[in-house]
This record gives C-alpha cells, structure tokens and sequence, in this order.
C-alpha cells in the first residue's frame, strides 16, 4: 500500500507528465493552437460586420460576443485534444498506467485551460481593435479565468465521452452547451458587471455563482471520469 | 500468472464471452487464436483492465480485476494493432513520458536499453510521424517493456505489416519472450504464431473450444489444430 503523500507525489507526477507532453506536442504540431485561434478571429471579425452597431451600443454587447468566440473557439480546442488521445490509441495508453485515472483528466483539463487562455488573451486586443473597447480589465481576466475553467472541465469530461463515438465532433456541443449554461451566463453577468464599472457588490453574486459552479463541476467531474472512460 | 474463471462479457444484449475459463502458468508464451468476432480482443481488453467483465473471476499475478487494478497494470505490458503513440513526439520523448507515468527511477539509461532492444538507437530523436509502420511497432513493444512487466499482452501485433517488418518484430517478440515474461498473443498468422508461442488456445462463441502445447501437437501443425477446433 503506497503512502499517503507517495501516492499524491505520484498522481501529481502523472498531471505534470500529461500537461508537458501536451505542451510538447502543440509545440511542434501548432495545429491546435492556431485553429483555435483563426476560428475565434473569425467569429469577432463576423459579429464586427454582422452587428454593425453604433460604437456606444457596441460596449454593450462586447461579453456577449467575447463568451460566444471562446465558447466556439473552445469547443474546437476540446475536440482535439481529446481526438489526439483516441486516434492513435494513446487514450488506452494513457488508462494503461498504472496512475489514478483522475490524474489523466486533471492533465489534459490543465493543459486545455492552458490553450484556451492562450488564445483569450491573444484574441483581447484584436477585439480591442475591431470594436474600439479597452479590455484590458483585470476583473474582467478574473472572469475569464473562472468561466474558462469551468468550460474546460465540464468540456474536458464530455469530449473524454464524445471521442468514443463516430460522431464525436458534432456530439461534443450538442451536450455541452446545454450544461455549461449556467456557467456561461453567470460568467457573461460578471463580464457585463466588470466591463460596466459596476460596484463590486453588484458584480460578486455573479462572481461567487462562478466559483460555486466551478467547485461543483470539478467535484462532478472527479468522481465520474473514471467510470466515463471505461466501457 | 493469469487466472480467468466463468468470464462472461455483455455488451447489452449481446453476450461476447460466455463463461470463459483461461490458465496461464508464469513464463509461458500463449497464442490465443480464433475467428473474426470470436472476443479475443474484448478478452485481452478486459485482462488489460480497459473493459470490466459482466461475470467472473479475473486475476493477474495474484491481483484481482478490476478491484486491485492498478496493481495489475503496473505488471502488465500492452500492444495491440495501435502503437499508442504520439505522432508529434520523438522516439524517446514518447518513451519519457511513458516512463514518468509509470513512476521509473533511472529513466534514461532505461529508454536507451530499450531503444536498442527495438533497433531503433539511432532513430531516438525523430519523430515518431516520420516512422515508418513496423517501427512504430517496434517502438510500441519498446513501450510495452519499458516498465519490466511480467506479462505481456499482444493484440493482432502483425496487423498491417509487411513482410520485412513482420520478420524483424518476429525477433523482438522472441527477445521479449525469451526474458521469462508470460505473454498472450491473439494473431490471425498461424505460422507466426507457431513459431513463437508454446501454448495455443482457440477461442471460439466466447469461450476455450480447444488447447493444446507445443508438444501436444506432436506431428500435426497449428493450422490442422486450428480447424479442427472450429470444427468440434
């Protein structure tokens, strides 16, 4: 029986080991990253012309259309990053080890939430630019930063779902975009509040939502993964 | 080393192994052979702790599955048609970050051992994408013993090989043999399997129609066993 602390060395050796290799990998391949980052270009640059506002109008729906390309853009990160593990096997290489599987999906949440942010703080100026909105918000990071993780971790157990299907690719958002609702509007709230200058107070019940779904859903994800990826 | 009792696998209604018994003594080398669709894989899916069995009793040097199994997968070294690879990493960052998952000490004088038992020394810092497909199933053997296991498990190992390929994995499956592991090996290659293994079951709707030793065989040949078996 491994001691308590062996055991955590080991489960934290494991996340450290999947997350380098992701990095490792996106290194070399880019094909991650920047598919990413050219679909959420484009889905600013769509809603820049679909829109057409008035620039005072345009502040108004600058969370909304923020949380729509990241949503988007992720959806696309989550995909293949999952697809990587299943399509040469390594998934069953990955469950082959001799690790807690916890540790497996902790690594690629890390390494997911990693790309995701990557491309959120890459794609701020270029909205910055298009709409004439100063983002650089440290609230509104903040945000970013809760609202992600949540996505990336309810994201990182369905695409684990998902990928063992023929229709992964479309099977990814039609369930996980129903469940991250409440993540998504408690985070658009809190980017709203934050963008506006509002007071704090009236920013935090959005703000402790966002936490509370965080703990919630990571708890979820936790106890469940094990039996998701098994057949 | 491997103890299989009343197994039985249901995937909804339908049931793939029906109640399968399956001995194998430490050091032995069992091909385990049978038709398309007969559970060979499910069955090592389910020795390799992937798949969870319906019914029955599976252990693996003395550990149970899928209670104990992690402990078996320490134990236990897996190929199958898939190399289980990463494309975008080299030979030896592959071998690496397997090492790091199986908690190694002394990685890297380790990887280079294996790296030369596989012949692919000199190809350690290429791409695995670069490989070609029998060295990365070199490769993936590579993985496979990284961690010493005690018994290895080969799916199909052949599959989509050509005939150089399959002749240089023929010695690395004998060199993996040969170091007293106990090792399962389904293939669809009779003659291969003849030359390599010193056990061969046939498995057939779900459970172990026949089995016979090497010596058992006496004057006759695998492929005369093997129909006999789906005959019976």
């Amino acid at each position: 029986m491994k001691s308590p602390s062996l055991a955590r060395s080991s489960f934290l050796k494991a996340v450290a080991a999947i997350v380098q290799k992701d990095l490792a990998a996106e290194y070399r391949s880019r094909e991650l990253l920047s598919s990413m980052m050219v679909f959420a270009l484009l889905v600013i640059f769509i809603f820049n012309y679909a829109l057409n506002l008035e620039p005072s109008v345009r502040a108004k729906v600058t969370a909304g259309v923020l949380w729509v390309t990241f949503v988007f853009a992720g959806t696309i990160g989550l995909n293949r990053s999952m697809a990587v593990e299943k399509d040469r096997g390594c998934l069953d290489g990955l469950l082959l080890a001799p690790v807690d599987r916890t540790a497996i999906f902790f690594g690629k949440v890390i390494s997911t939430l990693i790309f995701m942010l990557l491309v959120e703080v890459i794609m701020l100026p270029f909205y910055g630019l298009f709409y004439n909105v100063n983002l650089f918000n440290p609230g509104l990071l903040l945000v970013m930063l809760l609202g992600s993780i949540g996505y990336v971790v309810v994201g990182t157990l369905l695409s684990s779902m998902a990928v063992q299907t023929r229709t992964r690719d479309i099977l990814l958002p039609i369930i996980l975009f129903p469940i991250i609702i409440p993540i998504l509007l408690s985070a658009l709230d809190a980017s709203n509040g934050f963008l506006n200058n509002l007071e704090f107070d009236l920013i935090q019940p959005a703000l402790g939502l966002l936490v509370a779904l965080d703990v919630i859903f990571t708890a979820v994800s936790f106890m469940v993964f094990d039996y998701v990826v098994e057949e | 080393m491997i103890e299989v009792r009343k197994l039985v696998k249901r995937f909804g209604l339908k049931t793939i192994l029906r109640g399968l018994d399956f001995d194998v003594q430490p050091g032995e080398f069992v091909a385990l052979l049978g038709p398309n669709g007969a559970g060979k894989t499910t069955f090592l899916r389910i020795l390799s702790s992937l798949s969870r069995p319906s019914l029955g009793e599976v252990k693996i040097a003395g550990y149970a599955l899928p209670s104990q199994a992690a402990a078996v997968r320490a134990r236990l070294g897996v190929v199958s048609h898939m190399p289980l690879l990463y494309a975008d990493l080299t030979a030896e960052e592959n071998l690496r970050f397997y090492a790091r998952l199986y908690g190694l000490q002394n990685q890297e004088p380790r990887i280079t051992e294996v790296l030369q038992m596989v012949g692919l020394d000199n190809r350690r810092r290429d791409l695995v994408r670069t490989f070609s497909r029998g060295m990365q199933q070199r490769l993936a053997i590579g993985r496979a013993v990284l961690h010493d296991p005690d018994v290895m498990l080969f799916d199909e190992p052949y599959t989509g090989l050509d005939q150089d390929a399959s002749t240089m994995l023929d010695e690395v499956l004998k060199s993996v043999a040969s170091q007293g592991r106990t090792v399962v090996m389904t293939s669809h290659d009779l003659a291969r399997s003849e030359d390599l293994a010193t056990r061969f079951d046939v498995l057939s709707r779900g459970v172990i129609t026949a089995s016979t030793s090497r010596e058992g065989l006496g004057s006759s040949n695998v492929l005369a066993f093997y129909k006999q078996a789906l005959n019976t």
